[in-house]
């Protein structure tokens, strides 16, 4: 199919599904005038039943945590898929890739950037703990926690330093470090189980003031074990993706 | 103006699916993918929206002050995760594919099976 057809193929079908689209959202309450339920049903109990005053870190790890075990499990499952799909074939090697411009040197990394990378690799850490840490009181979590904390090791790479990026975050590690992770998250809702309550029921202290870090149970707890899943996924990913850059530019030379 | 934000979504998902259609490219593909998905996060951020309400954080404002659906942002985050983690299979394929075949054209790559 020539260009030109798919694009006129493509309006027709776009049109059409613009029109249902529209009569299907001229159908909803209106922007501003949500009527609920469930949103103004847990904003009214949210603070006095879990302690916690971040109403969207409470549904993710309290009253939806379940489907949260399940999320985490599809980022748990990406990564392990990634790492198959770019695993290293038998017979890769045998075939000799050619370097497109070998007359062309790679460009060293410029020392601005190697500068800022690494002044903001500490600060970055502490900034992705901070979030991981504080889901039941400010709008963070460990989702977002463990983005952050990977980007650190993204910075390292920046900066340069590949070999420092690959002994700070060896496979071996980063495996233990998801899979502690995703099985703490599990390993927490069974132990409300074993304690006799449904499973991913809150079993902690609750703490005295809402809002404190020490607040809210086991959402703190399941956060810090999504914050690891998470970085450990991501550095995973990267450093896997990474990895194939440097193999094809090893194999050029 | 009511209809305005959902307005939004329509466009940002046409965008996305006129840049799947036409594309050249399959980074450029993924990220259109990217795109459709966007709008989804719009959509769930407008339904849950309330006039004149705040975030639901009650951190630093009174308990049971009017805030937006909780519900709806939990799912959005949902959705920003699951869009992470197909991102980087296809990224991963895309990967391959070019080891494979040499090419990242998916009219060529067609052409290749063919």
């Amino acid at each position: 199919m020539r260009p030109a057809q798919r694009r006129w193929l493509f309006l027709i079908g776009a049109t059409v599904l613009a029109a249902f689209f529209l009569w299907g959202l001229s159908g909803l309450p209106g922007f501003g005038n949500y009527p609920g339920p469930y949103g103004p049903a847990i904003l009214a109990m949210v603070v006095a039943q879990t302690h916690a005053t971040g109403a969207v870190s409470a549904v993710n790890f309290d009253y939806r945590g379940f489907d949260t075990v399940g999320e985490e499990f599809i980022l748990f499952t990406a990564a392990a898929g990634v790492s198959v799909v770019l695993r290293h074939l038998r017979g890769e090697r045998d075939r000799a890739a050619v370097d497109e411009a070998a007359d062309r040197d790679v460009p060293p990394t410029s020392e601005a950037v190697r500068m800022v990378a690494l002044v903001l690799a500490g600060p970055v850490v502490l900034v992705g703990w901070w979030l991981a840490s504080h889901a039941q009181a400010s709008p963070s979590g460990g989702f977002q926690g463990g983005v952050v904390l990977a980007t650190a090791f993204v910075l390292l790479y920046l900066a340069g330093e590949f070999l420092v990026f690959k002994r700070v975050s060896p496979v071996d590690l980063l495996d233990v470090v998801e899979a502690v992770g995703a099985a703490g998250f599990v390993a927490t809702g069974l132990t409300a189980v074993l304690l006799g309550m449904p499973y991913l029921k809150d079993f902690l202290p609750l703490g005295q003031n809402p809002g404190a870090v020490s607040s809210s149970g086991t959402i703190a707890l399941i956060s810090f074990f999504v914050g690891l899943e998470v970085a450990g996924a991501f550095v995973l990913i990267v450093g896997e993706l990474l990895e194939q850059t440097l193999l094809v530019r090893q194999r050029g030379t | 103006m009511a209809i305005f934000p959902f307005v939004v979504v329509v466009w940002i998902l046409a965008v996305g699916l006129y840049g799947i259609v036409t594309s050249t490219h399959l980074v450029h593909l993924i990220i259109c993918l990217i795109v459709v998905q966007s709008s989804t996060y719009v959509l769930l951020l407008g339904v849950g929206y309330v006039t004149g309400a705040v975030a639901p954080y009650f951190f630093d404002v009174p308990n049971h002050t009017p805030a937006v659906d909780p519900v709806v942002q939990a799912l959005t985050l949902t959705d920003v995760v699951v869009e992470a983690a197909v991102t980087a299979l296809l990224l991963a394929l895309a990967v391959q594919a070019h080891k494979r075949f040499g090419t990242l054209d998916p009219h060529e790559l067609a052409s290749l099976k063919g």
